[in-house]
């Protein structure tokens, strides 16, 4: 099994701690089915492919896919970038990502011009792909805000994403924050769809021509309904690429890979 | 952030999005720092495909930097070393730590903070 990254260091009172969700991400995207897919759509294409990860939390999805690009892209060289609503997130990925692609290269025995080659641009403090370049994004990964809820918690502002912000409160002003922070990792309003919808309608205009996307979803999410609309639209394909957790015959969890159709 | 980052991203307004003059986003009083990578020479040569090469001297320019040619280099240009370990150094060892990025369409200002840029909008915004 390949090494899952270290988040040791990440405080878990405003951050989204892994769980199945996450470890299923890095299953899926390792599973050799998928990396045959993505290693016949990246291994050989120039330029090298720019990986984002948005809504990262801990960053360990974006730390792993970084890490072992090889396994995954059948390439050494790969570009990172994570996006959280959460600045804190942001500081937590920055540090879980560089530090599995050094513990990886540290690992590698292969000479220095052929060892992994990942660089992580930056993590930003952004909701979802709004601070990004249209038709800019290769890969792109999602684990949502999924869980059905009454109320979507809002978006929060910059201010309140200000160190200064946080160093001021008080203990109970604080516990009060950290609840909303967590809040907006899992809960997902109406369906537990209403944070995944905005992102799928963001995919066309995000994904470069070769583009694909990972979403996850659970079984309340209704995933043959998602799939079923991203075919509609025209153009776009979408297949269950994991799935973990079977429960009563459903399974609880599943990944779907969406992209272009291929009109070559 | 790494100074490549600054050719990935833009306004977070939708309606800046088809405005030419939002990208780059303009850095203003920004504090660097250099931290040390290897340098690949495969990477950079890589990565330049998908650089905006207008964007990036654009950026260059505000950062201090010494001017970047006219044009990418391509062909030969790309076996010469010192390019590419200029580019190497721009584009990943340098980190934008502290400034502002503003946007030359509706000019707001998302803050740079420990490295961090914050594009988050405050709520009129959204």
């Amino acid at each position: 099994m390949l090494p899952t990254p270290d988040t040791s260091h990440v405080s878990f009172d405003t951050i989204y701690e892994p769980s199945e969700d996450s470890y299923l991400f890095l299953d899926t995207l390792s599973s050799p089915s998928e990396s045959k897919w993505l290693i016949e759509k990246f291994q050989s294409a120039n330029p090298m492919p720019l990986v984002v990860e948005a809504g990262t939390g801990s960053g360990v999805v974006l730390a792993f896919t970084a890490a072992q690009s090889q396994e995954i892209f059948g390439r050494r060289d790969i570009l990172t970038l994570g996006t959280d609503v959460n600045r804190n997130a942001c500081i937590a990925t920055r540090q879980t990502v560089s530090t599995a692609i050094k513990e990886q290269q540290e690992a590698q025995e292969n000479p220095a011009d052929s060892k992994l080659h990942a660089v992580h641009a930056s993590s930003i403090t952004s909701d979802l792909c709004s601070a990004l370049r249209p038709g800019s994004v290769d890969v792109l990964l999602f684990n949502p805000p999924y869980v059905p809820s009454e109320e979507l918690p809002r978006l929060p502002s910059a201010e309140e994403n200000d160190p200064v912000t946080a160093k001021a409160m008080s203990r109970s002003a604080k516990f009060e924050n950290d609840s909303y922070f967590l809040s907006l990792t899992y809960a997902g309003g109406a369906d537990g769809m209403e944070t995944t919808n905005r992102l799928l309608n963001d995919i066309p205009g995000i994904l470069s021509s070769r583009g694909v996307a990972y979403v996850l979803l659970c079984k309340q999410n209704r995933p043959d309904e998602v799939i079923g609309r991203v075919r509609n639209q025209g153009g776009w394909c979408a297949e269950i690429a994991g799935s973990s957790g079977k429960q009563a015959g459903w399974e609880k969890l599943v990944i779907v890979r969406i992209w272009r159709e291929d009109r070559s | 952030m790494k100074v490549i980052t600054a050719n990935f991203v833009t306004c977070s307004v939708k309606e800046c999005k088809t405005s030419p003059s939002a990208f780059p986003l303009h850095f203003h009083d920004a504090e660097l720092e250099m931290q040390e990578l290897d340098f690949q020479p495969e990477f950079i040569r890589n990565v330049l495909p998908r650089i905006d090469w207008e964007a990036l001297r654009v950026t260059a320019n505000e950062l201090g930097f010494p001017s970047l040619p006219e044009s990418k280099p391509e062909g030969e240009a790309l076996d010469d070393e010192q390019t590419l370990k200029d580019l190497h150094r721009l584009l990943l060892e340098t980190q934008v730590m502290e400034g502002r990025l503003i946007c030359g369409n509706c000019s707001h200002e998302y803050v740079l903070k420990e490295g961090i840029a914050n594009f988050l909008l405050p709520s009129h915004l959204v």
